[in-house]
């Protein structure tokens, strides 16, 4: 079996890499792509964990709870991308730019 | 000495004495303006004729009730711990001599001025002094305290001052009538700051200023030193305690009577115009005529004898002081007669006669003769104010034939007995050039400009010559008798002590001077020709200015009447009178005495006629001025004057310079204050302001902005407005978080 | 080395370096067909972990729909070939990937010496269909978290309504007609 560990690592590695995508990259869907990684990767620890918990024979609700997370951690991720993708795209028509260096008004 | 206690006694009107010219000076002031010449002056003549008679009338109660003193309290004054000073009156033999003399020779004085003040401007006020000096006069006699005394010893010397400068416009250079009267006012200050030491002095030792109470104590203090045999340094006389100074005994009772006596001489010595402040009484001249009669002859100056002679039991038990009474009036005698032979102002030479007389009255009182000094004192008041008025008259006279020769027309005539008086000397030619430009170069009073006068006042000449032979002590006047008395103690004291011979010798000789110059003065102005035409109009006076004057001349003769020798009967009358109120020795008279005096007023009157009389003078050039010299320093006041400004006046306005300029505003002023106050204060705003302010204060909170300014600007830098350095910001904390919470915890 | 093992590894490689290559690349498209494939792969690793259910909602929804959204809006905005001009903050990137590096070793230090939780033995048979199926996260979802279920449904509106409005056109201001009196 694979330890949990190495899932959980993953996703760290995977969350590591998102993060630094966020920070690094100058492009908007970039940026907002590396958000759904980081999403991601938070999922995948939640999975494993709900696996990891799971033990005996009746279905361990604690357990299973955590993909009831993951789903909703979904939901969330397809609202926030909805949005998300609007405003950009909003944005996009004002300054012809998805650039998120330009969008520093709030320079003080 | 007790309270009246019959039912009604004359002496309870001695207030009146003073409320009736109380009174004439308040109804002056009120209406005296509106009623004017003369009838201000006849208000003012008879409240202090009011005055005499209620004078008159305590003689006449002393005589009922057997010349018992009687003290007449009207109120408390000053109640202070153990000073009690009451409004008393004291009604005794001596005082009322004085109240008579004051107000009769006041009254009369009065009269005189309604004449001589007529016309004048401020006639009124002129009255209105007069009768205040009549009133503070009557307080200094008639008090029964020190203190009441003084009050009235300073209030005739106000007067005084009123007086002498009451044509305040007139005078040298506009000024010269006031500065005599401030030169009055500031002498008799000094005199009166040794009067006051001496008050401090007595009742410091005999609780009391009260003169029963005060004398009381000192003569039981003598009693006591008498009985106290010398060898006894621990009973020695109480010391009071505060006199202690370290001594086991304080002072005796002969060393605080002496320094007490010697005090009291100097506060005499300025009133009475004795050396060394006898200065002011020739400036004095500048007042009126009138004024010099009554204050400056009769009465004010009178007041240091009066003082003297008041306070003779404390005189008793200090011979010390005595002999310096004695050698002061003798010496001021000598001095002022020699000078009154070489002036020719005819009420200068007055003047300082009146110097020399009154040395003569304070020689008697030195010398314990107090009824001499009184009875010379009376006699003195007599033919001294007479002489003044009738020199009133004169000047009137020749002032009025100057005036009829420039047909300057005839009405009221400016009063000018300051006419171009320069205070200071005598010369002609500078008085004479400060004169108005009326009278450029011709003063009334000059006896040069004058001359076979008794042709054209003939009153005037006989009455003037009724005094000044009465001054002279000729016999049968009454100048010889009284003068006669005091030569006679002088020989007395003489026989005993040496000061008495020198006493004697020089009131001899004073005598001697003071029948030449009456003789000079005589002939000078009443015989021989007219030396100018003024003189040759010169005209009588009216009968209200000569009536008091033949009065005066009566009274001079007969004046002797009042003490003859003890031989004659009903004689030493007011030695017996004087004798209730104070110890008196009785000295007897002595023919030696008397044939000497009387030949020296001999001896002096023919000198003069000598000089003078037998070929009188034609020029003006007086014949005495070969002397050279001699006549200049006489002339000269013996530079007295000049003396004392140049060692005393000099110093003190050449200190007072100082002090004002150098010390005062160039120190104080410029440099202290504005230097260093203002300058320091400045420059110490100016370093609060410039170092401080600006340079600390300013440039911390400048920098502690600035470094603010400075951090907030960098970390503004923190704010670049990218995304992605908040985003770099958020990670870095949740690094940090997470270290914390994995690696501390 | 198990064969489990081996596959985690060769999977988790694959997935590494699509995120690696999403983040790498210049052009967006690429970008996102990488993120694909690393949906992809981790789908695959919830279906290892016993969460079927989970992966189909993976694929169908994060691979199917929201990276579907994403390449809508790439070439709506032409964003695949945006350059990338000069930047402003130049140390931006190498401290992004400092700390990045710092966050992974602490997470990769706290997992590796406190994390040693081990799966448990596998599921039993009976667990094999039943843990992870539809059947019982629809049981826990009308459940245990109806609320947050239906809180969900409510947000989703909420996104929808965002995303339409976010998007629409300013209409130009229509003059104002006055209201004639009728």
């Amino acid at each position: 079996m694979v330890p949990t560990s190495y899932y959980i690592l993953l996703s760290a590695i995977l969350f590591t890499i998102g993060v630094v995508g966020v920070l690094v990259r100058r492009n908007a869907i970039i940026v907002f792509m590396s958000v759904e990684l980081m999403l991601n990767s938070a999922n995948l620890a939640f999975v494993a964990f709900a696996r990891a918990f799971q033990t005996g024979n009746a279905v361990n609700a604690a357990a299973m709870s955590g993909q009831v997370f993951v789903f909703f951690v979904m939901t969330v991720a397809a609202a926030e991308v909805a949005v998300g993708l609007a405003l950009i795209v909003a944005i996009f028509k004002n300054k012809h730019s998805i650039d998120v260096d330009q969008v520093h008004q709030l320079k003080g | 000495m007790h309270d009246s206690s019959t039912a009604f006694s004359l002496s309870s009107l001695v207030p009146l004495i003073v409320v009736f010219p109380l009174l004439g000076v308040i109804l002056n002031m009120l209406v005296g303006k509106r009623l004017g010449d003369p009838w201000a002056g006849i208000i003012a003549s008879l409240m202090s004729g009011l005055a005499f008679v209620i004078a008159v009338l305590q003689f006449i109660g002393l005589f009922l009730d057997n010349f018992h003193a009687t003290t007449i309290t009207l109120a408390e004054w000053i109640v202070i711990g153990t000073l009690k000073i009451p409004w008393a009156f004291q009604v005794d033999t001596l005082s009322v001599t004085m109240m008579l003399l004051v107000t009769g020779v006041g009254t009369l004085i009065h009269v005189y001025a309604i004449g001589y003040m007529k016309g004048d401007e401020r006639f009124h006020r002129f009255f209105i002094y007069l009768n205040l000096f009549i009133v503070m006069m009557l307080f200094l006699v008639g008090g029964n305290n020190y203190l009441m005394l003084f009050l009235g010893w300073e209030g005739v010397g106000l007067c005084s001052y009123l007086l002498i400068g009451f044509w305040f416009d007139k005078g040298a250079n506009g000024v010269g009538n006031a500065r005599a009267g401030r030169k009055a006012f500031v002498v008799n200050r000094v005199g009166d700051f040794g009067f006051v030491l001496a008050l401090f002095l007595i009742f410091w030792t005999s609780g009391s200023l009260i003169f029963n109470d005060s004398f009381k104590y000192f003569e039981e203090k003598a009693k006591e030193h008498a009985t106290v045999t010398a060898p006894a340094p621990a009973k020695a006389v109480e010391a009071k305690p505060a006199e202690g100074h370290g001594e086991s005994e304080g002072p005796t009772t002969e060393q605080i009577a002496t320094a007490i006596t010697l005090l009291l001489l100097v506060g005499a010595a300025g009133k009475s115009a004795q050396i060394p402040l006898f200065i002011w009484l020739p400036d004095a001249m500048a007042g009126p005529t009138p004024v010099s009669a009554l204050i400056h002859a009769a009465t004010m100056v009178t007041a240091g004898i009066y003082m003297i002679v008041r306070s003779n039991v404390i005189f008793h038990l200090a011979p010390t002081s005595q002999m310096v009474v004695a050698l002061v009036g003798a010496s001021t005698a000598f001095l002022a007669g020699s000078i009154a032979m070489g002036q020719f102002d005819i009420k200068r030479v007055l003047a300082y006669s009146t110097i020399s007389q009154l040395g003569f009255m304070i020689a008697a009182a030195g010398m314990g003769a107090y009824v001499a000094a009184m009875f010379h004192l009376l006699t003195h008041a007599f033919f001294k104010a007479l002489l003044f008025l009738s020199s009133g008259s004169v000047i009137h006279g020749v002032e009025h034939g100057h005036h009829a020769l420039h047909a300057h027309g005839g009405g009221g005539h400016d009063h000018h007995d300051a006419h171009a008086h320069n205070a200071q000397s005598d010369s002609h030619a500078a008085q004479a050039s400060a004169a108005s430009p009326d009278h450029h170069e011709f003063d009334p009073q000059d006896m040069r400009n004058m001359g076979g006068l008794r042709k054209q006042m003939n009153v005037t000449f006989w009455v003037y010559l009724i005094g000044a032979i009465a001054l002279a002590g000729v016999f049968p006047f009454a100048g010889f008798w009284s003068k006669d008395e005091i030569l006679a103690d002088a020989w007395l004291i003489g026989s005993k002590q040496p000061y008495g011979v020198a006493v004697y010798v020089l009131l001899s000789v004073a005598a001697f001077f003071t029948a030449f110059y009456m003789g000079r003065q005589v002939f000078m102005v009443f015989f021989g020709g007219e030396r100018t035409d003024a003189a040759k109009h010169a005209h009588e006076s009216s009968w209200v200015m000569l009536t008091p004057l033949v009065i005066l001349a009566v009274l001079s003769v007969i004046g002797g009447a009042l003490n003859l020798p003890k031989f004659i009967p009903g004689g030493e009358a007011l030695g017996k009178w004087i004798e209730h109120s104070v110890e008196v020795h009785a000295v007897g008279f002595n023919l030696t005495v008397a044939l000497i005096s009387t030949g020296v007023g001999l001896f002096g009157i023919f000198l003069s006629y000598l000089v003078y009389g037998r070929s009188p003078m034609m020029t003006m050039t007086d014949p005495l001025e070969r002397l050279g010299f001699v006549f200049r320093f006489l002339n000269g006041k013996w530079y007295v004057d000049e003396l004392y400004q140049a060692i005393i006046i000099r110093p003190i306005e050449g200190f007072a310079t100082f002090a004002a300029f150098a010390l005062d505003w160039d120190l104080w002023h410029d440099f202290f204050h504005d230097t260093i106050i203002a300058g320091g204060f400045r420059w110490f705003s100016g370093f609060l302001a410039g170092f401080v302010d600006k340079g600390i204060v300013d440039r911390f909170f400048d920098g502690l902005g600035g470094f603010v300014r400075e951090t907030a600007l960098n970390f503004r830098e923190f704010q670049t407005g990218y995304v992605r350095n908040y985003a770099l910001m958020v990670l870095f904390g949740v690094v940090a978080v997470l270290g914390y919470f994995l690696f501390v915890r | 080395m198990t064969l489990d093992i081996i596959i985690f590894l060769v999977l988790a490689t694959i997935a590494v370096l699509a995120a690696l290559a999403m983040l790498l690349s210049d052009n967006a498209i690429y970008s996102a067909l990488f993120l694909i494939l690393n949906f992809s792969v981790v789908s695959v690793f919830y279906l290892m972990l016993n969460a079927p259910f989970i992966a189909m909602v993976q694929v169908t929804v994060y691979a199917g729909a929201i990276m579907v959204l994403f390449l809508f809006v790439i070439m709506l905005l032409g964003a695949d070939k945006l350059r990338q001009p000069q930047t402003d903050i130049p140390w931006q990137q190498p401290l992004a990937i400092l700390l990045g590096l710092v966050l992974l070793g602490v997470a990769a230090f706290a997992i590796v010496s406190r994390g040693s939780i081990s799966i448990p033995s596998p599921l039993s048979d009976q667990m094999i269909s039943a843990f992870g199926s539809p059947f019982e996260l629809g049981k826990l979802l009308f459940t245990s978290y109806l609320f947050p279920f239906e809180v969900t449904s409510f947000l989703l509106l909420v996104a929808m309504i965002g995303a339409i409005v976010l998007t629409k056109e300013e209409k130009t201001k229509l003059h104002p007609r006055r209201p004639t009196k009728n």
